[in-house]
C-alpha cells in the first residue's frame, strides 16, 4: 500500500509520575489502513492511542495526524502548545470509540450521533439527522434511534458509539479495546460493524485483544510491551512469524 | 409457621411448589400508623382549644397586606435564588477550571460568604454606605449608596451571595458525579471545555443537583424572613406590622405559617416534576 501517511508518531515518551508508560514509540499508519496494536495489559497501548487525539499529553516526541502536528505549533526551534479551541478543532477529524462506550446517557441514540455534527460542525439539524439515520441503519440500529443508552445492550451501545464517531465524518477512527467490556455473545456484532467500516476504506487504529480481527481484518499489527513498540509490520507476518521473541511469547500465551 | 424440609418424593415437592404465595402482612405498620394519627389528632385539638382566635386567623389570611407580603417573599426567593444559582455555577466552574487564579478566588469566596451568618451579611449590605458612601466609575457615573441599597437590593445581595457559596458546593459535587468518560467522549467529538460543560456535563449533573438545589430553594423561602429585619415587606414583616397594631400575635404568626407551608408545598411538587425530567435515560430508583 503506497497511499499517503495519515498518522505518524516519532519518539513519543510519556510518564505517569515515575512510571514510564511510553518509551520512544514510533508508528506510521497510511490512509485506508487498519492497524491493530496488541500487547499485554499495562504495555502502553491505550495510552499511546489516547495521545494521538490528545486525551493524554505527551512529554516529548511528536505526533502528526491528518497532516497536522497534534497539539503544538512550531515557531522557530520551539513547539508551542495550542489553545483549547485549536485542539478541539484538531480532534474533529479523529473519531474515537471507547472500551466503556461513553455514550451520553441523557441523549437518545440519534441525539448522540447528531450532537457533534450540529454543535461542533454547525450542520443543520435536518441534514445531521438524515446522516445519523443512515449511519444507524449501517450499524443495524435504525429501529433504536429513539432509545436511550440505558435501554440498549452493550453491543448495541458500542455500535451507536461507532455511529457517533462516524457522524463527525472523521478521516481516522481510534478504537480503544472496543469489545473488551462486552459479553462474549455480543462481540461479533461489533466486530462485524468494524469489518464493514474497514472494507469501506476507513483508516482505523485498533487496540484489541481480538486476534481473529487482527489476523483477518487489519493490514498491519504493532506489538507493544513495557511502553515500547517492539514490532510493527504486515499482520500476516507479525502474527505468524514475529521477529521478536517477546511477540512470539505473547502470541503463544493469547492463542492457548 | 414451620420449617419446610425438602420432601422425599418429588411429587410432594411439586405440590408445595404450587401452593399459593402470600406476601408478608406488615401488621406493625398499621399499628404504628394508628398511633401517629392519634398523636396528630391530639395536637390539632390542643391548637383548637388553645388561646387562638381562629376567626381572626381567617380574617387576616387573605388581607391585602399579607397578600402583598406573599408576593414580596416569592419575588425575593426568585431574585436571591437566581443570583445564588448563577454565582454557584460560576464558582463551581472556577473551582474545576484548572486555572489557579480562578480556583483561589472561588475558594476565598466560599470561605468568606459561607463563614458569616446570613443575617449579619444582610445588615452589612444594608449599611454598606458607611464604607462606600458613593459607588460608580469616576468620570462616568456615580450614585449615593444609600439610595441604591434599598431593603430589596440589600436583601437580594446578602441572601443571594451567601447562597452562591452553598450552591457552588452542590454544583461542584454534581460536576464531579459525572463520569470522566463523558468529558473524554465530548472532547473526541471536538467540543471545547465550555461546550462540554453546557451540553454534556451540566445536564447530567442536574440529576444529582436538583434535589439539593430544591432543598435550598425551600430553605430560601424561609430565609427571606430575615429580610424583615431590614424593613423588607415580606410575609413575616407584614404580619408583625399587623400584630404590633392589634396585638393578635399568635393569630398572625399562624397566618404567616400557613402561607410559608403553602408555598413550600407547591415548590415541593414542582421539584418532583423537575427531578423526573432530569432522570430521563436512567433506570428508576429502588427502596432500600
Amino acid at each position: 500500500m503506497t497511499s499517503e501517511i495519515l498518522v505518524k508518531a516519532v519518539d513519543v515518551c510519556k510518564s505517569f509520575g515515575t512510571f514510564k508508560a511510553l518509551n520512544e514509540v514510533g508508528l506510521e499508519v497510511r490512509k485506508g489502513e487498519v492497524s491493530c496494536i496488541i500487547g499485554p495489559s499495562g504495555s502502553g497501548k491505550s495510552t499511546f492511542l489516547r495521545c494521538i487525539n490528545l486525551l493524554e499529553r505527551i512529554d516529548s516526541g511528536a505526533i502528526w495526524a491528518n497532516g497536522e502536528l497534534i497539539g503544538y505549533r512550531r515557531d522557530g526551534n520551539r513547539l508551542y502548545e495550542l489553545s483549547d479551541v485549536e485542539i478541539a478543532r484538531q480532534r474533529r477529524g479523529i473519531g474515537m470509540v471507547f472500551q466503556r462506550f461513553n455514550l451520553f446517557p441523557h441523549k437518545t441514540s440519534l441525539e448522540n450521533v447528531i450532537e457533534g455534527p450540529v454543535q461542533v460542525l454547525g450542520e443543520s439539524s435536518k441534514a445531521a439527522r438524515e446522516h445519523a439515520m443512515e449511519l444507524l441503519k449501517r450499524v443495524g440500529l435504525a429501529d433504536k434511534a429513539g432509545n436511550y443508552p440505558s435501554e440498549l445492550s452493550g453491543g448495541q451501545q458500542q455500535r451507536v458509539a461507532i455511529a457517533r464517531a462516524m457522524g463527525m465524518r472523521p478521516s481516522l477512527i481510534l478504537f480503544d479495546e472496543p469489545t473488551s467490556a462486552l459479553d462474549p455473545e455480543l462481540v461479533a456484532e461489533v466486530l462485524d460493524v468494524m469489518n464493514d467500516l474497514a472494507a469501506s476504506g476507513m483508516t482505523m487504529i485498533v487496540v484489541t485483544h481480538e486476534m481473529g480481527f487482527a489476523r483477518n481484518v487489519s493490514n498491519t499489527v504493532a506489538f507493544m510491551d513495557g511502553g515500547r513498540l517492539i514490532e510493527h509490520g504486515p499482520s500476516a507476518r507479525v502474527l505468524t512469524q514475529p521477529d521478536n521473541p517477546r511477540t512470539a511469547d505473547f502470541l503463544k500465551a493469547v492463542q492457548r | 409457621m414451620t420449617d419446610t424440609p425438602l420432601p422425599q418424593s418429588s411429587r410432594d415437592a411439586h405440590d408445595i411448589a404450587h401452593l399459593e404465595l402470600v406476601p408478608r402482612r406488615h401488621v406493625g405498620r398499621k399499628v404504628f400508623a394508628a398511633i401517629v394519627l392519634l398523636l396528630v389528632a391530639l395536637l390539632i385539638r390542643a391548637f383548637v382549644v388553645g388561646q387562638i382566635e381562629w376567626p381572626v386567623v381567617g380574617q387576616f389570611l387573605f388581607a391585602p397586606v399579607i397578600i402583598q407580603g406573599i408576593w414580596n417573599t416569592l419575588l425575593m426567593t426568585v431574585a436571591a435564588m437566581s443570583l445564588g444559582i448563577a454565582l454557584g455555577v460560576l464558582i463551581a466552574i472556577m473551582r474545576i477550571s484548572g486555572n489557579p487564579v480562578l480556583e483561589y478566588i472561588a475558594l476565598v469566596y466560599v470561605w468568606i460568604f459561607r463563614g458569616a451568618p446570613a443575617l449579619l451579611q444582610l445588615l452589612l449590605w444594608f449599611n454598606l454606605a458607611l464604607i462606600f458612601p458613593t459607588m460608580g466609575i469616576p468620570g462616568l457615573f456615580e450614585f449615593n449608596t444609600v439610595e441604591v441599597m434599598t431593603p430589596f437590593v440589600a436583601a437580594m445581595l446578602g441572601l443571594g451571595i451567601q447562597q452562591g457559596a452553598y450552591t457552588s458546593e452542590v454544583v461542584r459535587s454534581g460536576l464531579l458525579s459525572v463520569d470522566a468518560g463523558q468529558y473524554e467522549a465530548a472532547r473526541t467529538i471536538g467540543m471545547t471545555g465550555m461546550q462540554t460543560l453546557r451540553r454534556i456535563v451540566l445536564p447530567q449533573a442536574m440529576r444529582v443537583m436538583v434535589p439539593p438545589v430544591g432543598n435550598e430553594v425551600i430553605s430560601m423561602v424561609k430565609l427571606t424572613s430575615l429580610a424583615s429585619v431590614i424593613q423588607y415587606s415580606e410575609i413575616l414583616h407584614n404580619a408583625q406590622v399587623i400584630y404590633y397594631a392589634n396585638t393578635r400575635v399568635l393569630e398572625l404568626l399562624m397566618v404567616a405559617s400557613f402561607w410559608y407551608l403553602a408555598i413550600v408545598t407547591v415548590l415541593s411538587l414542582i421539584q418532583s416534576r423537575i427531578e423526573r425530567y432530569y432522570a430521563r435515560g436512567t433506570r428508576g430508583r429502588t427502596t432500600i
